[in-house]
């Protein structure tokens, strides 16, 4: 009983002291992008995060086109090599993935050049995560892209055919365009995972967001403030992008009865 | 009859695997198989076999707990977005909008690191019952785990909810049905089947998430094939072998998700 009046009357002090533990200064000196604080090594990390997912997406998005057209168009080979690519690539955590990738990678860049001649050379861990990402969000995005092509109607390709285009402005003027509208919130959420995915990189020691949180909380031992600013910065990356995609979704709808006329 | 129609049934389907690059490339399949088997090194093999047959164990127990859990808090946080009052519907959507916009190591990393430096901190939690618990790493495990899954699958209910047509919650008040009634005979088990899909989908995703558990010390199948790295010095095996363990899971997982599917009428309201 008294042990917990004594407690009672201080556990605001006590909750200060989880985020600010030992002599540590105030929470705005620490989140401070001058020197003694470490806000300007979380946002170092968050830019990083955002390189690695915006590089991710478009290696992705051009994985993604060029295996949707393969499934689509391609020869049965081509086609099933790319069913085993998405299939394999959806089925392993993304973490084992990037682990393996990482290695296999690396690994495989410095045998091609050391069979050539070359020296070998250290891989950037920024080129790494993308290249790693960008495979694992091209499997996806294969199979988001393979599904908007075959939604659009197929009188507009056919039309498109008799109007005697050729393949390559037909892909340019009909099918890249009125796909986009079937895509885009697939694409979307795609790129919101990309910028959850670079979370993982951490694993491998690639320094972003959640790698710097971990560094910055490790050395002030103020963990439970690091690991909430960050989650705000990422929570603010995802709000920010819900905001830009609706107006790109609106853009790429323009023309289109909305749905809620239709019904 | 029946048996002459399984026989055309499996030629057919025979036919669609021996065509004849499919032929060529099963055998190139194979070719790789086994040059894996015979070129690598697996004699740490039978050393690290029990440990690996724990941690997958481990893995699955932690899938299904939290998929369970995280299922259970799903349908109130959807319930009380598709149709409850503001003071209800505002947290579970904030809930909802954190969890998924959030990576899910950093929730991880901020419950076990965050929350794990905070209780020591205070006596009367260290005297608690519960304390043993919190001094392991799976309770944050599965916490951050079922939070995860209840916050994806929490929108996914949002709209399984907010889906079921009208006239079948009408109808049913109409019947003189309690309100807990029509949840429990019209709502939910219509929102449920509307679901089952996703649930598929949700369930693979959830599989993939659980290797992070290894983050934070928690022994399952991920954490056994860095230890046999660590010791073998060795950088493919492990990782081969364990993708091929997490796409066996995935394979039986849709399976069974299939076969569940198929036992649900496929008309819905």
């Amino acid at each position: 009983m008294k042990r917990r009046t004594a407690l009672a009357s201080n556990p605001g002090a006590k909750l200060i002291d989880a985020f600010l533990p030992a002599s540590a200064a105030g929470i705005m000196e620490l989140l401070s992008p001058v020197a003694p604080g470490w806000g300007s090594t979380l946002l170092t990390g968050l830019l990083h995060s955002v390189e690695i997912a915006v590089g991710a997406t478009c290696l992705g998005l051009m994985i993604g086109t060029a295996g949707a057209f393969g499934k689509l168009y391609g020869g049965p080979v081509t086609r099933d090599l790319l069913a085993v690519y998405t299939t394999v690539v959806r089925a392993v955590p993304e973490l084992v993935l990037i682990l393996l990738l990482y290695y296999a990678g690396t690994d495989l860049i410095n045998q091609v050049l050391t069979a050539m001649g070359y020296s070998r050379v250290d891989i950037s861990g920024l080129a790494a995560g993308i290249f790693v990402l960008g495979f694992v969000q091209g499997a996806y995005s294969t199979e988001v892209i393979r599904g908007a092509i075959l939604a659009i109607p197929q009188g507009q390709i056919e039309a498109a055919r008799a109007y005697g285009m050729s393949p390559g402005l037909m892909l340019r003027r009909i099918t890249l365009p009125a796909m986009l509208p079937f895509a885009i919130p697939g694409l979307a959420n795609l790129w919101l995972i990309a910028t959850k995915d670079t979370a993982l990189l951490a694993v491998v020691g690639f320094f972003e967001l959640t790698l710097a949180t971990r560094q910055a909380a490790g050395v002030t031992k103020a963990y439970l403030l690091f690991y909430l600013a960050a989650g705000a910065l990422y929570l603010a990356l995802t709000l920010f992008s819900n905001l830009i995609i609706g107006r790109v979704e609106a853009w790429s709808r323009r023309g289109m009865p909305s749905v809620k006329e239709a019904r | 009859m029946s048996a002459e129609a399984t026989a055309i049934n499996m030629a057919a389907r025979a036919s669609i695997w021996l065509k004849p690059h499919r032929i060529v490339l099963i055998l190139i399949a194979l070719a790789l198989v086994l040059c894996a088997a015979f070129f690598m090194r697996w004699d740490w093999l039978p050393q690290y076999w029990e440990m690996g047959l724990i941690g997958i164990w481990r893995a699955l127990w932690i899938l299904a707990v939290t998929c369970a859990l995280g299922f259970a808090l799903a349908v109130p946080l959807g319930l009380a977005q598709a149709g409850g009052p503001i003071w209800f519907s505002a947290p579970a959507k904030a809930f909802c909008t954190i969890i998924r916009g959030t990576p899910l190591l950093l929730q991880l990393w901020l419950l076990y690191y965050g929350l794990g430096s905070i209780f020591p901190q205070y006596p009367w939690i260290r005297e608690s019952w519960l304390w043993p618990y919190l001094r392991q790493a799976w309770p944050y495990a599965v916490v951050a785990l079922t939070f995860s899954f209840a916050g994806y699958e929490g929108e996914v209910m949002r709209g399984a909810f907010a889906g079921v047509p009208r006239g079948q919650l009408e109808a049913a008040r109409a019947f003189g049905m309690s309100r807990w009634k029509i949840f429990r005979r019209i709502w939910l088990p219509q929102a449920f089947y509307r679901a089952l899909p996703t649930l598929t989908g949700e369930t693979v995703l959830q599989l993939k998430s659980t290797p992070l558990v290894a983050t934070i010390s928690v022994i399952d199948i991920f954490a056994v094939s860095s230890k046999v790295r660590q010791d073998t010095y060795l950088t493919y095996e492990p990782l081969l072998l364990l993708a091929l363990i997490y796409m066996t899971i995935t394979g039986i997982l849709v399976f069974v998700f299939s076969r569940i599917e198929a036992r649900i009428p496929v008309k819905i309201g």
